[in-house]
């Protein structure tokens, strides 16, 4: 079976510096891979190269199968891999949550009644039906992750790469969106700092350190531990 | 060194000779007021903003396909039913000439400054406070609406965006911009707060500009001087 995403030996530098020197990787269909590393790691670089919003200067990287280095041969795969931004403001620009929700699948082609069932289907699906009238800019930022993802899930890809998903997310936002990521088979690659979350839903962990990825090991062990938290009293 | 050091002498002596050369009607001054810019520019030992012209020059030939057809006179050239005017070419060549001569003065005097030192150059030549402060402001924020509007265009694009000429491009660019001002706006709100929380009560408090040194008065009469011959010699 082919691999969904391939990259091998991805150099890219920005402004002079090297952000991804020799990265490699492989995503296999059903896959959850999970990257790891510190601030400033080049994560998110990672996965623009991987839709082609940056470009690597050498290296290669195979989109299901096929070679991507053009541009059209991004855009051909770019439906297929649903990308969750890291700021949810950057994604959300149409004024109604219903509207943003639709734009994916009127780029690939549907009709605007298609475009708009399918987006009134993707937000009941994911819990949020009740947001389909409410402007986009004046949503909670839990709420906002969760409109964005239903953008990506609109348009049925076959990978999602997370960046950061529960940033700025409340609990109960936050438990719809796990809900939504364990309801979704296809492969993803996620990219977070919250280990409870990583230890979740990924199936395997790569770190990326220096430019380069390496295997990472998954492990949960229970700690005796305290922490403070706050009940209604 | 001829140019003023003093920004506001810059900005007055700029402004004050493109205002005359404005009203230059003939050919020759209109040329010399081109040669007097280059001069200026030899004598301050700047290379020519090459980039910038070649954006105004672009925008010019507009002038030379549209002027000839729609100023009356001697028809010089024929394009099936429309005549392009001897007189018409005249007037391109001569507005040419001003516009760049202008913008060629501009660059030199005051292109390529801090927008912060222009604004309080200005506030010091007594432009009102809320204009010198919306200057500022947009000189401020405009590379951080620049990037929003790269990555809001990014995510666009991730989602399998291309611009076609259909209305779903025309919609999506049309909520592209508003969103961009619908952000632009409750940025300045915020923008606003944190400025009133620092204790911004309307009036910015700047310290007096240091006077201009005679040197810079020279420099400043010299060049509205010669802006204002050259417009004395047009209009003799």
């Amino acid at each position: 079976m082919t691999d969904l995403i391939r990259l091998t030996d991805l150099d890219l530098a920005r402004d002079g510096r090297a952000v991804l020197s020799g990265a490699s990787l492989a995503l296999a269909p059903g896959e959850r891979l999970a990257i790891v590393g510190a601030n400033g790691a080049g994560k998110t670089t990672l996965l623009r190269a991987i839709v082609g919003l940056e470009r690597a200067q050498a290296g290669e990287v195979a989109l299901f199968g096929n070679p991507a280095t053009r541009e059209a041969d991004f855009r051909a795969a770019r439906p297929r891999i649903g990308f969750l931004f890291q700021d949810s403001d950057d994604q959300l620009f149409c004024p109604s949550v219903l509207e943003d929700v639709a734009f994916g699948p009127l780029n690939t082609g549907l009709g605007p009644g298609e475009a708009n069932a399918r987006a009134a289907t993707t937000l009941d699906r994911l819990g949020i039906a009740h947001l389909a009238e409410r402007f986009t800019h004046r949503l909670s930022g839990g709420e906002k992750r969760l409109v964005c993802l239903a953008g990506l899930l609109a348009m049925e890809p076959e990978v999602l790469l997370l960046d950061e998903p529960t940033n700025g997310v409340d609990a109960a936002n936050g438990a719809r969106l796990a809900a939504a990521l364990a309801a979704y088979d296809g492969a993803m690659i996620l990219v977070s700092h919250d280990d409870v979350f990583v230890a979740a839903f990924a199936t395997r962990a790569m770190i990326l350190a220096e430019g380069r990825l390496a295997p990472g090991e998954i492990h949960d062990h229970p700690h005796l531990h305290r922490h403070p938290h706050i009940h209604p009293a | 060194m001829i140019l003023p050091g003093d920004l506001r002498l810059r900005l007055a002596a700029a402004f004050v000779a493109v205002a005359l050369w404005s009203q230059l009607a003939g050919l020759a001054p209109a040329l010399l007021a081109v040669l007097l810019a280059l001069a200026l520019f030899a004598l301050a030992r700047q290379p020519l903003p090459w980039r910038r012209l070649l954006h105004l020059e672009a925008f010019l030939l507009l002038l030379f396909v549209t002027l000839p057809f729609t100023i009356e006179g001697h028809p010089v050239l024929s394009l099936g039913p429309l005549d392009a005017s001897a007189e018409g070419f005249a007037r391109a060549f001569v507005l040419a000439a001003k516009v760049t001569a202008s913008v060629l003065l501009i660059a030199l005097l005051i292109g390529g400054r801090e927008p912060l030192h222009l604004g309080r150059a200005l506030a010091g030549l007594g432009l009102p406070e809320p204009l010198v402060r919306l200057f500022i402001a947009t000189a401020r924020y405009i590379g951080v609406i620049g990037a929003e509007a790269r990555r809001l265009r990014d995510a666009m694009r991730a989602r399998g965006f291309r611009p076609r000429s259909n209305l779903h491009t025309w919609r999506s660019y049309g909520y592209l911009v508003g969103m961009l001002l619908v952000r632009a706006l409750d940025r300045a709100d915020r923008v606003e707060d944190a400025m009133r929380l620092r204790g911004f009560t309307g009036r910015y408090p700047r310290a007096p500009l240091p006077a201009p040194v005679p040197a810079d008065w020279v420099g400043a009469a010299l060049i509205t001087g010669a802006a204002a011959l050259t417009l004395i010699w047009d209009k003799l």
